[in-house]
C-alpha cells in the first residue's frame, strides 16, 4: 500500500464575507517534496496557505496531513496534527516580548516534558542551525528583518516538524539574505526529509528550489497549472503560465 | 510633462474648415491654472466633425486630458465624429483610460433607509453581544483548563502584568483618588455647614469612597491606562501575525495572552481600590481640617462609627468585578482588532469605551443587588 501523501487537499472552497476566493482546489504534496504555491498578487496564495494551516476554516472540501483529516478533526486530534507542522510567517511573527531563545523554546515547553536545561540547549541548537548563535538573548526588535525570518524558521523547526510552511520567505529581503534563506530551506529538506510548502512569487526561489508547483489564478479562482517549473515552461500552452514563468527565462538569458 | 517656468498660458482655438471644427491646442496646460472650458469655446459652433490638433503645445498634464475629454463627450452627445488622430499615442492612451473611468460601475449604494439602518444596527448589536458571550465563555473554559493544569498558566507574564497594572499605576491612582476625595469633601462641606453637621463629612467620605468611588475611580483609571494598553498590545500582535503563530503551534491565545492579563487585573484591582479608598479619605480629611476645622483624629473616629466591614466588602467585590471587566474588554477588543495600525488604534479606543460602559452598568446592577440583600 503506497504511503499517504504528506498533504492532500480535495475540493477546497474558501473566501471571505461571502466572496469566493478559491474554489475546487485539489492537489497533493508528497513527503519530502519542496512544493510552491505561486500566482500573481491577489490570486489567493496566502488565503490558501491560511486554510491549509487551519487559521481559517474552508467552506467546502478537506485538508489531510499524512493521511489524517485536519479540517474535520476534533480539537484534541487537531492539536496533535498541528504538532506535525511548523510555519514561517512573512515577517517572522516572533513574539516580541520574548527573547529569541524563549521564542524557540515555547513550542518545546508546550509539547514536551523535557527539563528546562535541555529545552534551552535545543533552542540554542536551533538558533545556531539558522546562523543565529550568540543572539539567543536578543529581543526581536533588536535584530534585522532577515534575522527575524531565520529566527522564525528556528522556531518553526523547534518540534522537528514533518511539514514546514513558508509564507513569502524572500519578501523584503536583500538578494543575499534571500539566497541564504533559500539555502536553509533546501538544507532542511535534504537533512531531515521535511516536506516544504512555500507560498511565493519570487521566480529565483521557484526555479532554485521547487520540485513541483501549482499556479493559482484570480479570474478562474483555481489552479491553472501544476507540475515542475521547468517542465511547465517547456510544455505549458497557457499564456498566463508562460508569461509568469518565462520572465525568469528571459531574465536569465 | 516637463515644467516650464516661463511657460505660455494654455490656449485652445476653434476654427471652421470645410464643415469641420478644428481645435488647436497650444501653450502650457496645468491643473492649477484657470481651466479652459470647451463649452464656452464651442458655443454656437456646429459641424459634422471635430478634429483636435496640437500646435505649440509646450507642456501638459491632466488638465489637457480633461479638456479633450470634454470635447469627446460633447461630440458623443451630438452624434459627431471626434478625430483625435493628431494627438500623440501616449495622450490617446490616457484618454481611453479616462473614458474607461466614465464607464466604470457607479459607486455602490451605501446609504440605508431608516428600516434598513435599524436592522443593520440590530444585527451589529447581536453580533457584539454574541462576541462578548463567546469571549467570556472561552475565558471560563480556559480558566477551568488552567485550574486543572496550573503548570500551563503563564505565571511570569501574570506577575509582569500585575506590576504593570498595579505598582506602575500607583501615581495616577493616587492623584485621582486624592483629588476625588478633595472634591467630595468640598461639595459635602458646603452643604453640611448650612445644617451645622460639619462632622458628618467623615461619614460621607468614608461611605462614598469605600462603597463606590474608590473602586469606580481605580477602575476608570485602569480602563484608560491598562485596558487600552492590553487592546493595543494584542491588536498589534494580531497585525504582526504573532497570534497566528500561536494558533498554528496549537497554543490557545486565550491561555497564553488573555488569562494572565485578566487574572493580573482581577488580583490588583481590589488592592488598588483599597489604596484609592485611603487616598480619597485623606483628601476628605485635608478639606475637613482646612475648611471645617475638624481634627484628623475626630474625622477618623467619626468615620469608623459608620464605615464597617460590609462597606469595605462591597467595594472589594465591585473592584474584582471591575478588574475582570477591564481585562476582558481590553483583551477582547485586541483580539477583534483589524490587522492595521488604524485597527489597533480603534481597538484601544473601543476597549476603553466598552470597559467604562460595563463598569457603570455593573455598578448599577451591584447597587440594586446589594440594596436587595441588605448589604
Amino acid at each position: 500500500m503506497p504511503a499517504a501523501p504528506a498533504i492532500e487537499v480535495t475540493g477546497l472552497e474558501c473566501g471571505y464575507d461571502g466572496r469566493v476566493v478559491l474554489q475546487d482546489i485539489s492537489f497533493s504534496v508528497s513527503a519530502g517534496e519542496i512544493f510552491f504555491i505561486i500566482g500573481g498578487s491577489g490570486c489567493g496564495k496566502t488565503t490558501l496557505l491560511r486554510h491549509l494551516v487551519g487559521l481559517n476554516r474552508p467552506w467546502r472540501g478537506e485538508v489531510r496531513f499524512l493521511g489524517r483529516s485536519f479540517t474535520h478533526a476534533a480539537p484534541a486530534e487537531r492539536r496533535d496534527v498541528l504538532r506535525t507542522f511548523g510555519m514561517l510567517f512573512q515577517g517572522g511573527a516572533l513574539w516580541t516580548s520574548l527573547t529569541l531563545r524563549e521564542n524557540v523554546a515555547l513550542p518545546l515547553e508546550e509539547y514536551t516534558d523535557l527539563p528546562r536545561r535541555e529545552i534551552a540547549q535545543l533552542a540554542r541548537f536551533r538558533l545556531a542551525q539558522v546562523g543565529l548563535a550568540g543572539f539567543e538573548d536578543y529581543f526581536p526588535a533588536e535584530i534585522s528583518g532577515g534575522m527575524k525570518k531565520r529566527a522564525g524558521l528556528a522556531r518553526a523547526l523547534a518540534l522537528d516538524p514533518r511539514i514546514v510552511f513558508f509564507d513569502e520567505p524572500s519578501a523584503g529581503l536583500d538578494p543575499v539574505s534571500a539566497r541564504q534563506l533559500n539555502d536553509l530551506v533546501a538544507q532542511v529538506r535534504d537533512t531531515f526529509g521535511t516536506t516544504i510548502v512555500v507560498v511565493s512569487h519570487d521566480l529565483d526561489s521557484i526555479f532554485r528550489l521547487a520540485d513541483r508547483l501549482i499556479m493559482l489564478d484570480a479570474d478562474t479562482r483555481g489552479i491553472i497549472a501544476e507540475g515542475a517549473p521547468r517542465a511547465l515552461v517547456a510544455g505549458s500552452t497557457d499564456p498566463r503560465v508562460l508569461e509568469f514563468l518565462a520572465l525568469h527565462s528571459g531574465r536569465s538569458a | 510633462m516637463p515644467e516650464d517656468v516661463e511657460s505660455p498660458p494654455a490656449r485652445a482655438s476653434v476654427s471652421a474648415v470645410e464643415g469641420e471644427l478644428w481645435v488647436e491646442l497650444a501653450g502650457t496646460w496645468r491643473l492649477h491654472d484657470p481651466r479652459v472650458r470647451w463649452e464656452a469655446l464651442a458655443r454656437g459652433e456646429s459641424a459634422q466633425r471635430v478634429r483636435v490638433q496640437i500646435g505649440g503645445l509646450t507642456a501638459w498634464d491632466s488638465s489637457l486630458l480633461l479638456f479633450v475629454d470634454e470635447i469627446v463627450r460633447w461630440c458623443a452627445g451630438r452624434g459627431l465624429t471626434c478625430d483625435l488622430a493628431a494627438l500623440p499615442v501616449s495622450m490617446r492612451r490616457l484618454l481611453s483610460q479616462l473614458e474607461a473611468g466614465h464607464a466604470a460601475a457607479p459607486p455602490a449604494e451605501r446609504s440605508h433607509t431608516l428600516l434598513t439602518a435599524v436592522g443593520v444596527s440590530a444585527q451589529y448589536l447581536v453580533r457584539q453581544a454574541r462576541g462578548i458571550f463567546q469571549f467570556v465563555g472561552e475565558c471560563v473554559e480556559s480558566g477551568f483548563h488552567v485550574v486543572a493544569r496550573p503548570s500551563t498558566f503563564r505565571w511570569r507574564d501574570c506577575f509582569y502584568e500585575m506590576q504593570q497594572c498595579g505598582a506602575m499605576a500607583l501615581p495616577i491612582v493616587s492623584l485621582i483618588s486624592f483629588l476625588v476625595g478633595l472634591t467630595l469633601g468640598y461639595s459635602g462641606a458646603v452643604v453640611l455647614r448650612r445644617f451645622g453637621g460639619d462632622i458628618y463629612i467623615a461619614d460621607i467620605l468614608g461611605v462614598a469612597m469605600t462603597r463606590e468611588m474608590g473602586a469606580v475611580m481605580a477602575a476608570i483609571v485602569l480602563a484608560g491606562r491598562t485596558g487600552a494598553a492590553f487592546a493595543a498590545q494584542i491588536g498589534s500582535m494580531k497585525a504582526n501575525e504573532e497570534i497566528d503563530a500561536l494558533t498554528t503551534l496549537g497554543i490557545p491565545p486565550m491561555r497564553f495572552l488573555v488569562l494572565p492579563r485578566i487574572v493580573a487585573l482581577g488580583v490588583m484591582m481590589p488592592l488598588l481600590a483599597i489604596y484609592a479608598n485611603c487616598l480619597g479619605v485623606v483628601g476628605g480629611m485635608v478639606v475637613a481640617r482646612a475648611v471645617l476645622d475638624i481634627s484628623p483624629t475626630a474625622y477618623w473616629v467619626e468615620m469608623l462609627t459608620i464605615v464597617d466591614v460590609s462597606d469595605l466588602s462591597v467595594g472589594l467585590i465591585k473592584a474584582v468585578a471591575f478588574g475582570l471587566i477591564v481585562g476582558v474588554a481590553g483583551c477582547m477588543r485586541g483580539l477583534q482588532a483589524e490587522r492595521s495600525a488604524a485597527g489597533v488604534g480603534r481597538a484601544a479606543t473601543s476597549a476603553v469605551v466598552t470597559a467604562i460602559l460595563f463598569i457603570i452598568l455593573a455598578d448599577a446592577v451591584f447597587a440594586v443587588v446589594f440594596q436587595t440583600i441588605g448589604l
